[in-house]
């Protein structure tokens, strides 16, 4: 069984066609390169994907090693994410709000944006490849445990998987379960175990085994 | 193909790169203040930081300019007034530096860049959310 959430019904991505003022200037340099042959913009986004693995999702891992240690801050995240998101430091420069959805032994949770990429990049960096490609788009919300299936996390039957359809206003941050015997781990040793995917909800967090 | 196996191998690629090793070091990870994780990469807060970067790098491969142009028209505007105190304009002065940059070399003209500029923010509005935006859909060009 799997339920599908809007942010704001059916406003949904109404005011996402803006470009900020450096948007809008990287573009236009991008373009006149790109007319006088100076650059391949194939060749820019190759190099922009060799390092969207490599932005750190280390933001986003701090707030779940933080929920996880601290029962106030969890039940802050889980009132006012952008509120509690931003106690750390980190906020979106274009405004928008966070939720903070958490996996329970029953209901996991799964981000997608099934209309373009929005993405909370705050806490998590450039989204991944797969994220902004139209076969997770589409799939996720159809056929959420067959995607789940192909990141290799295959969930019992009796697991509710709720997906998170995100819009330009309201970005979601996946809560994952906090491992077994992580007994007296400090923050840092926690956030250690919360991987980027474990809180878009394609995966989820690692066992202390596993971080080794 | 199945959109099936296409999702797969999304991720199989994704999973493969981890493996290869990063775009090659470029000088222009040399300077202070740029952003980076423990690994020494540079980290970005937004996409378009990112294809800045990318811009720039690959521009400076190809001896558009040398490293040490490019290092003083980045420091001319990082050591501006009225920089912001956590430095989180960063990029900004970055992107000010290039389009400084490609008009000293006759790239293009300022006024040419900022009509641009202005073309791609009047197409980004008049796109229906969902396409991609382009241009052409600016409703005065």
């Amino acid at each position: 069984m799997s339920e599908r959430h809007h942010g704001h019904g059916h406003d949904h991505h109404h005011h996402d066609n803006h470009f900020t003022d450096m948007e809008a200037r990287v573009k236009a340099l991008e373009t006149v390169l790109t007319e006088k042959g100076l650059i391949d913009p194939a060749a820019i986004d190759a190099i922009v994907e060799t390092y969207e693995t490599k932005v750190g999702p280390r933001n986003g891992a701090r707030v779940v090693a933080k929920a996880w240690g601290d029962p106030q801050f969890a039940e802050w995240l889980k009132r006012d994410a952008t509120a509690a998101i931003a106690s750390l430091g980190f906020t979106g420069r274009q405004g928008e709000h966070m939720r903070a959805v958490f996996n329970t032994p029953d209901t996991h949770n799964l981000v997608v944006c099934t209309l373009c990429s929005c993405y909370p990049w705050a806490v998590l960096g450039l989204p991944p490849v797969w994220y902004k490609a139209p076969p997770y788009r589409s799939r996720a919300v159809i056929d959420p445990r067959g995607v789940l299936a192909e990141f290799g996390l295959e969930l019992s039957a009796a697991k509710k998987i709720r997906v998170w359809d995100s819009t330009a206003e309201l970005r979601y941050l996946v809560v994952p379960e906090r491992p077994d015997r992580t007994e007296g781990f400090s923050e840092e040793q926690l956030a250690e175990l919360v991987t980027r995917d474990s809180m878009i909800g394609t995966g989820l967090a690692l066992s202390p085994e596993a971080a080794r | 193909m199945s959109k099936r196996e296409t999702v797969s191998q999304l991720s199989e690629r994704e999973k493969g790169r981890k493996l290869v090793s990063a775009f090659p070091r470029s000088p222009l990870l040399a300077s202070d203040e740029l952003p980076k994780s423990a690994e020494g990469d540079p980290v970005f807060a937004e996409p378009w930081q990112a294809t800045v970067f990318a811009m720039t790098a690959r521009l400076h491969e190809q001896g558009v300019f040398s490293w040490s142009e490019w290092a003083e028209a980045l420091s001319a505007e990082l050591y501006k007034p009225g920089r912001r105190a956590d430095a989180s304009d960063y990029y900004d002065c970055w992107v000010a530096a290039l389009s400084r940059l490609v008009t000293e070399l006759s790239i293009a003209s300022g006024r040419e860049l900022d009509a641009l500029t202005r073309s791609w923010q009047r197409a980004a509005e008049a796109t229906p959310h969902g396409r991609p935006i382009v241009i052409e859909n600016d409703p005065l060009r």
